[in-house]
């Protein structure tokens, strides 16, 4: 099974490097951009073939290693393949 | 005395850290790496600068599962002293060591310059040796070094006096410009400044040489 996830700044921490792509996109005119958060997007090849199992598995990796809850949401996707 | 200095695959302040300890200050030190499962018989822990791991995924992210951390965590909790600096300071909030993250800087640059630090505590094993209030001069040399809680976070750490250093003028955007903070017991510090650069005139100052003396004094007594 594939597990992708998705890892992004909490809602209220600065993003200095999406700050830096807005100000770029601007300065190409693309006026309509509002704002940018930049986060990661990571594909895992889960053994498993139980979706909550593999799930829960995957949500202990990113509280542990994935994404940094201190700053750092995660949001997982399961494709069967 | 005898002190270890962690060794990570893409450390690289390492031997400044055991230069000053053992060459300056004339401790006994060794180096311990990563795998090792045991600190053996140290009295006091330093986590070195460097990208530890190549800064992937986040700095000092993969650094915290090493196995040697199990033991650092574990000596930090017998209240012993255990001090990270600049990747060392990251690898410690990882492992939650020390409240907090490290964020890229505010102006996405590789900052490499002396800075003021004011201290903010002075009744530390790491910073007895300087005064509260003193402006100390300590280099920085980071590209995340922007210190990050939230509010609720930071007010407990006021309220507990765990921060240990402030930037006089902030470089990094860092919150509340805090430089260094410790845990609720003291025994743990991280800073993102390298005090292990500033130990004799030869290097241009001295002003982190009371850092590694107060931690000596400490273990060995005045």
């Amino acid at each position: 099974m594939l597990a992708k996830v998705y890892v992004t700044l909490k809602n209220g921490v600065l993003d200095p490097q999406g700050k830096a792509i807005l100000g770029s996109l601007h300065a190409m005119d693309f006026q309509s951009a509002r704002d940018v958060r930049v986060g990661k997007y990571l594909e895992i090849e889960v053994n498993g073939t139980d979706p909550e199992l593999v799930r829960s598995e995957v949500a202990e990796m990113a509280k542990k290693l994935l994404a940094n809850t201190v700053i750092e949401n995660y949001r997982i996707e399961l494709v069967n393949g | 005395m005898k002190a270890g200095v962690i060794v990570f695959p893409g450390s690289n302040c390492d031997h400044d850290c055991y230069h000053a300890l053992k060459h300056v200050l004339g401790v006994e030190t060794v180096f311990i790496w990563h795998k090792e499962g045991s600190l053996g018989d140290v009295d006091a822990v330093v986590v070195p600068g460097g990208f530890s791991y190549g800064d992937y995924l986040r700095c000092g992210a993969i650094a915290k599962n090493s196995p040697v951390m199990r033991d650092v965590i574990r000596f930090a909790g017998e209240g012993r002293p255990v001090v990270g600096i600049c990747n060392g300071f990251q690898v410690l909030t990882e492992s939650g060591l020390l409240p907090g993250a490290l964020m890229r800087n505010r102006h996405l640059k590789f900052l490499c310059k002396s800075v003021q630090l004011r201290v903010e505590n002075a009744a530390t094993c790491f910073t007895a040796r300087y005064q509260q209030g003193q402006v100390i001069d300590i280099p920085i040399a980071h590209h995340d070094g922007n210190y990050y809680a939230d509010a609720a976070t930071l007010d407990t750490m006021e309220e507990n006096q765990q921060v240990a250093f402030r930037y006089v003028d902030n470089p990094n955007g860092s919150m509340s410009d805090i430089a260094g903070v410790l845990n609720k017991r003291k025994n743990v510090l991280g800073m993102m400044p390298h005090p292990e650069r500033v130990v004799e005139s030869l290097l241009g100052g001295t002003d982190g040489l009371p850092l590694f003396t107060a931690l000596k004094e400490h273990v060995v007594g005045a």
